[in-house]
């Protein structure tokens, strides 16, 4: 026992780092690497953003010439009108860029480094140098998938990379592959013979998405190990914020799921290098050319498209719940510290998140309700899809029961996080219809498709990045964000959002098809031109106010208003009890003892509304209010 | 600032169910057989999602709104932690609501795909590329040729390959739009040269895949006489979006003369007849 | 809302010293132990579980790629394994049986036995790369390479990943090895940790083991 107690009470073993380098750039320390990844997001945003912004102008404004696109890309935008090659491309590539490098990135790698640690009372991360690396692989990753822009931008750039070999051909003008960011085969394994952006663009693609996987199951592993054995003392599973919860589940669907994405990357790239036929089947006629005829189109035999949907969607849908999952953590976490009250019904919302989890797993095929896929396996995905919607309504119901009875505090963080309860209802409701095999009929590839998931990722889950960042921000940079800025840009934002995707269902009903670099060819998609106009508007207005939101992150860390406080918002977790911003092994050398629950708040009696965790003074009622358990 | 949130929060909700009440944009009118037990659950659907919506958004309006900090009270929150009762009861009306939603939502489905054609429907075959529609009609002889890749020729326009020592081929057509007959099923047997491609046509309310290397058959029946635009509906290369065509539904007799007919006769009388009926009013 | 509290005081005194003190245990916990913290060593023990529940999930994507693909079209011609991979199957057991020994041996302080059987596993290891090596120039000989057909392309793939992946177990032993030839360092925990690092790796390494016995017999008897 002695020796476990001197193992266990082991003074940090790493004196804080000297240097710049080690300080800021090849950094061990969970919070730095937390950093960098929320600053990799922040600028991968921009990069989805600008390619979302061409697409609505492409979309509204149809035949317009875009003087900045002819200097840029001449090939991909002869005259400054973008190809129907260049619209798919920056399609693609939004979506990649997006869901990896912004969603998969900041809320687990971001704000989860930063916080799991610190909140469940530990120094740093199980395995520092792991986690360091997992950062870094990720940057190469995102690095690849950049090199794509410019290898499928640029003619000579593309003429290079071919003698890597004929199916890492580029310089076709676009900015990477035309595939979609769930790159169906055949399309996306033949190369350059089905199209332009298939070459090199393609290949790159797979690249930087294997690279990320194996960096996303780095960090995992480290998630995982670390919340199972570095929580404090007192610190038991049943008293971990909500964010810990969330943070813990992410992971365990990412360990799971990235490798089988990993697995279905490897056989695309073998049949797209190596000649194999995982997914190419036989007796395939491209570009004038029959399979096994031609040296640019060897023979292939016997491959199944199939099998790659299933894998890609095996992983793709846990993918989702991982982007939103540490959102609705943050928001349980927010909603709670704002509105000075426990979380309603602490112990279901654990429940509700296991359960999002573990179902997240058995319901890939309503992406495959029409593939070619067994009817019968349809039926059953369809009903298991339906259920997934009661774990999340149960949520729901207990954010707005944390929110009754409560003394809420309109901050910005608060703001977001009630912003995110809006706007997740709004997306995950549709669920409703899409999840149905007969409603998916009519509905399937149709824009009711990206309005629901842009409701629920790529603007509820955003919605708890921003709430998390301005909640955090004082604690990181030990400065806040200024508040009326934020409220500026929560308004636009929010208003903002609904206007871009609300009108996207109805878009979706009259039936305007996914992927469309134009829709001028259909008669019945006429009346729609005034909406899609509306939208492009409310997506250019909004994605002008994130510059806002960019002046007031980088402004406020060396400016912004200083924080004299280490708890300025009252809140009862781990990381308000120690220095602002927390010194590098977190809590300088003596790691705190856990009481009480992570949320008491307003118990009766006690001194103040708030009890923090780490509180040996106050005592909490047991029994009623906790319904005996705790 | 909470009845600000409030107010907002209910506005957009407002506006959100005007835009899809107010009947300016809907579906078009549905034409096949299985349409009205299709939008029949749509509405449904629609109904119980627009209630959960609202419901939750006036819900936490109200909640923003009444439970804002006043500072004028002393008082703290209401201290709980939840009620065991309250979780079961809506974790168990939600899930009956939503799993009944979910077993309704088959029976269309399990109509049209857990079944195959009815015996005597009208068969065509569908062979999609990059970026044409092929539909290959069986002639007089009411059987298909015999098809091959090997001797796919699109510079000769031999599209979809058939064998030309072939007899029962020698009467067929192939023409780039679908013409199907009035109120009896039709089946169609679905193949692509390429790439994955998808058949739709909005009226029909019907989708489905077209994967190379597989054959897939479907069915559906259509009920009025017309054209409508037909389109693709996944993702198959640049011209995705101008991968087009039309669905012609005719009386039986006028689809059995098509079908007498030899190619080029076919050819020059569907365009004729494409000119002739025109497209729904939208 | 029979559980709901009104906002009358509800302070129950529990077994602790009275009204305003904390109990022995400190408030919020009157029911069971406090939890102790959980020790520095095991985190390597259950990071190598949690590391081997993702390898294992690459694999099963791979199996039922595998699977899927020998029943889609008429081109499956299954290959005939070549007879020195029963050679590495043999090796490969053996490295685990040795490495096995050198981690008791460790745990029951031979710290020299220890680092000559660590040494023998990973000669055995490398042996198994060599013969897998082998196997793969066997086939090339006949002209059946990764494209050839879907049984070989799965043939390559799988063997190659589980190589690959005994290479980084190879690496993991060699660091292992290393260490163990400097002296013992004396600070707090270090005996703990060696053991746990130790007991990480001969986890890893008998996984790797099992897994080529499953990819061994996939290959072999689904054809």
């Amino acid at each position: 026992m002695a020796e476990h107690q001197e193992d266990v009470h082991e003074v940090h073993r790493h004196p804080a780092p000297t240097g710049f380098i080690r300080k800021y750039i090849f950094s061990i320390d969970h919070k730095v690497i937390g950093i960098q990844y929320i600053m990799l997001a922040l600028a991968a945003v921009i990069v989805g953003m600008i390619m979302s912004l061409l697409m609505r102008l492409n979309l509204s404004w149809p035949g317009t010439s875009w003087p900045i696109l002819e200097t840029l890309f001449p090939t991909g935008a002869p005259g400054g009108v973008m190809t129907p090659e260049f619209y798919l491309s920056l399609v693609t590539m939004h979506g990649t860029i997006m869901v990896f490098f912004v969603l998969t990135t900041a809320p687990q790698g971001g704000f989860g480094n930063y916080f799991l640690p610190i909140q469940i009372g530990a120094e740093d991360m199980a395995f520092p140098y792991l986690n360091m690396l997992s950062f870094w692989v990720t940057l190469v990753g995102f690095i690849v998938i950049l090199l794509a822009i410019f290898v499928e931008g640029n003619q000579s750039l593309g003429e290079a990379f071919t003698a890597l070999g004929p199916s890492f051909a580029g310089g076709s003008g676009t900015v990477g592959p035309i595939g979609g960011w769930t790159g169906y085969a055949p399309l996306s394994t033949l190369g350059k013979i089905a199209g332009p952006g298939q070459g090199a663009g393609m290949n790159l693609w797979v690249i930087s998405i294997a690279i990320f996987c194996v960096g996303s199951l780095l960090g995992a592993l480290n998630f995982i190990t670390t919340l199972l054995n570095m929580r404090t003392k007192g610190m038991s599973l049943m008293r971990m914020p909500l964010t810990c919860w969330a943070w813990f589940t992410t992971a365990v669907l990412a360990l799971l799921s990235f490798p089988v994405l990993l697995g279905g990357g490897i056989l695309m790239l073998l049949d797209r290098i190596a000649g194999t036929s995982f997914f190419i089947p036989s007796g395939l006629y491209v570009s004038g050319l029959l399979s096994g005829t031609n040296p640019n189109f060897p023979l292939h035999t016997g491959g199944s498209p199939i099998l790659w949907q299933h894998l890609f969607w095996f992983f793709g849908h846990p993918e989702v719940y991982i982007a939103i999952l540490p959102g609705m953590g943050a928001t349980s976490h927010i909603l709670a510290t704002f509105a000075r009250k426990p979380v309603f019904g602490y112990r279901a919302m654990v429940f509700a998140i296991f359960a999002i989890g573990l179902l997240g797993f058995f319901v890939w095929g309503h992406h495959m309700f029409i593939s070619g896929m067994s009817p019968y396996s349809a039926i059953a995905f369809s009903v298991l899809t339906l259920s997934i919607g009661v774990p999340s309504a149960v949520k729901t119901f207990n954010w707005l029961g944390t929110l009754w009875g409560a003394r809420i505090r309109f901050t910005t963080a608060m703001l977001f996080a009630i912003g995110f309860v809006s706007l997740f209802v709004a997306g995950g409701i549709t669920g409703l219809i899409l999840g149905q095999s007969s409603l998916d009929l009519p509905m399937h590839d149709t824009y009711i498709v990206p309005a629901h998931f842009h409701l629920v990722m790529g603007v509820a889950s955003i919605f708890g990045m921003f709430a998390a960042l301005y909640f955090w921000f004082p604690k990181m940079f030990g400065r806040f964000m200024n508040e009326t800025i934020g409220r500026i840009h929560f308004w636009i934002t929010f208003i903002g959002v609904y206007t871009i995707f609300v009108p996207m269902h109805i878009m979706g009903i009259v039936g305007m098809p996914r992927r469309y670099s134009s829709f001028t060819e259909y008669r019945f998609l006429d009346s729609l031109h005034p909406l899609v106009v509306l939208v492009s508007v409310a997506a250019i207005v909004t994605i002008t106010v994130q510059l806002l939101f960019y002046f007031n992150v980088f402004w406020s860390i060396f400016k912004g208003k200083k924080v004299t406080n280490d708890n300025p918002w009252e809140a009862t977790t781990l990381e308000w009890t120690t220095a602002t911003p927390p010194p590098h092994d977190n809590f300088a050398g003596v790691l705190p003892v856990v009481y009480h629950g992570p949320y008491e708040f307003a118990v009766p009696g006690a001194p103040k509304d708030y009890i923090m965790q780490t509180d040996t003074t106050a005592e909490v009622p047991s029994g009623n209010g906790h319904n005996g358990k705790h | 600032m909470g009845r600000v949130l409030a107010v907002i929060i209910w506005i957009i909700t407002l506006l959100s169910v005007l835009l899809f009440v107010s009947g300016k944009w809907w579906f078009p009118e549905g034409i096949s057989s299985h349409a009205p037990a299709l939008d029949r659950q749509f509405m449904i659907t629609i109904v119980v999602v627009g209630i959960a919506f609202a419901a939750a958004q006036i819900g936490l309006g109200w909640t923003v709104w009444k439970y804002r900090d006043t500072g004028a009270s002393a008082d703290r929150a209401i201290y709980t932690h939840g009620s065991n009762r309250l979780e079961v009861l809506w974790t168990v009306i939600t899930a009956v609501v939503f799993i009944t939603l979910g077993l309704m939502g088959q029976s269309v489905w399990a109509s049209l795909r857990l079944n195959d054609a009815p015996p005597g429907s009208y068969t065509v075959e569908v062979v999609a590329q990059q970026f044409q529609w092929n539909f290959h009609y069986a002639g007089k002889d009411n059987k298909f040729g015999r098809t091959d890749p090997k001797f796919i020729d699109d510079g000769s326009l031999n599209f979809i390959g058939l064998d030309a020592n072939d007899a029962t081929g020698a009467d067929d057509s192939v023409i780039s739009s679908l013409v199907i007959p009035v109120g009896r099923p039709v089946e169609l047997r679905l193949r692509s040269k390429d790439v994955i491609h998808n058949f739709w046509v909005p009226q029909l309310r019907f989708k489905q895949d077209l994967v190379p290397g597989m054959e897939i058959k479907v069915h559906f029946t259509a009920n009025k006489i017309g054209k409508y635009e037909l389109a693709c509906a996944e993702l198959c290369g640049q011209l995705h979006f101008k991968m087009r065509s039309y669905m012609l539904v005719l009386p039986e007799q006028d689809v059995q003369a098509l079908q007498q007919m030899p190619q080029e006769q076919f050819q020059a009388r569907m365009a004729e007849l494409l000119n002739q009926y025109q497209l729904p009013t939208y | 809302m029979a559980t709901m509290v009104s906002t009358r005081p509800v302070i129950q005194k529990g077994a602790g010293g009275g009204p305003g003190m904390p109990g022995p245990n400190g408030n919020g916990s009157k029911r069971g132990p406090f939890r102790e913290p959980d020790s520095r060593a095991n985190r390597y023990r259950i990071g190598m579980w949690v590391g081997l529940a993702s390898i294992a999930m690459m694999f099963t994507s791979l199996s039922s790629a595998y699977i899927v693909r020998s029943g889609t079209a008429a081109d499956w011609v299954p290959l005939r394994i070549p007879r020195v991979m029963f050679l590495s199957t043999a090796l490969i057991l053996i490295s685990s049986v040795t490495i096995e020994v050198a981690r008791r041996k460790l745990k029951q302080g031979f710290t020299e036995r220890y680092s000559r059987y660590l040494l023998l596993t990973g000669i055995l290891g490398v042996a198994f790369l060599g013969a897998q090596i082998i196997s793969w120039r066997q086939l090339a000989s006949q002209g059946i390479y990764v494209a050839t057909h879907p049984h070989s392309s799965f043939f390559y793939l799988l063997t190659g990943a589980h190589g690959v992946h005994i290479a980084g177990g190879l690496l993991a032993l060699g660091v292992l090895w290393l260490r163990s030839r400097r002296k013992s360092g004396n600070s707090p925990g270090f005996a703990a940790t060696r053991q746990a690092t130790a007991d990480a790796v001969s986890i890893y390494w008998h996984f790797m083991d099992g897994l080529w016995i499953y990819l061994f017999l996939l290959l072999i008897l689904w054809r």
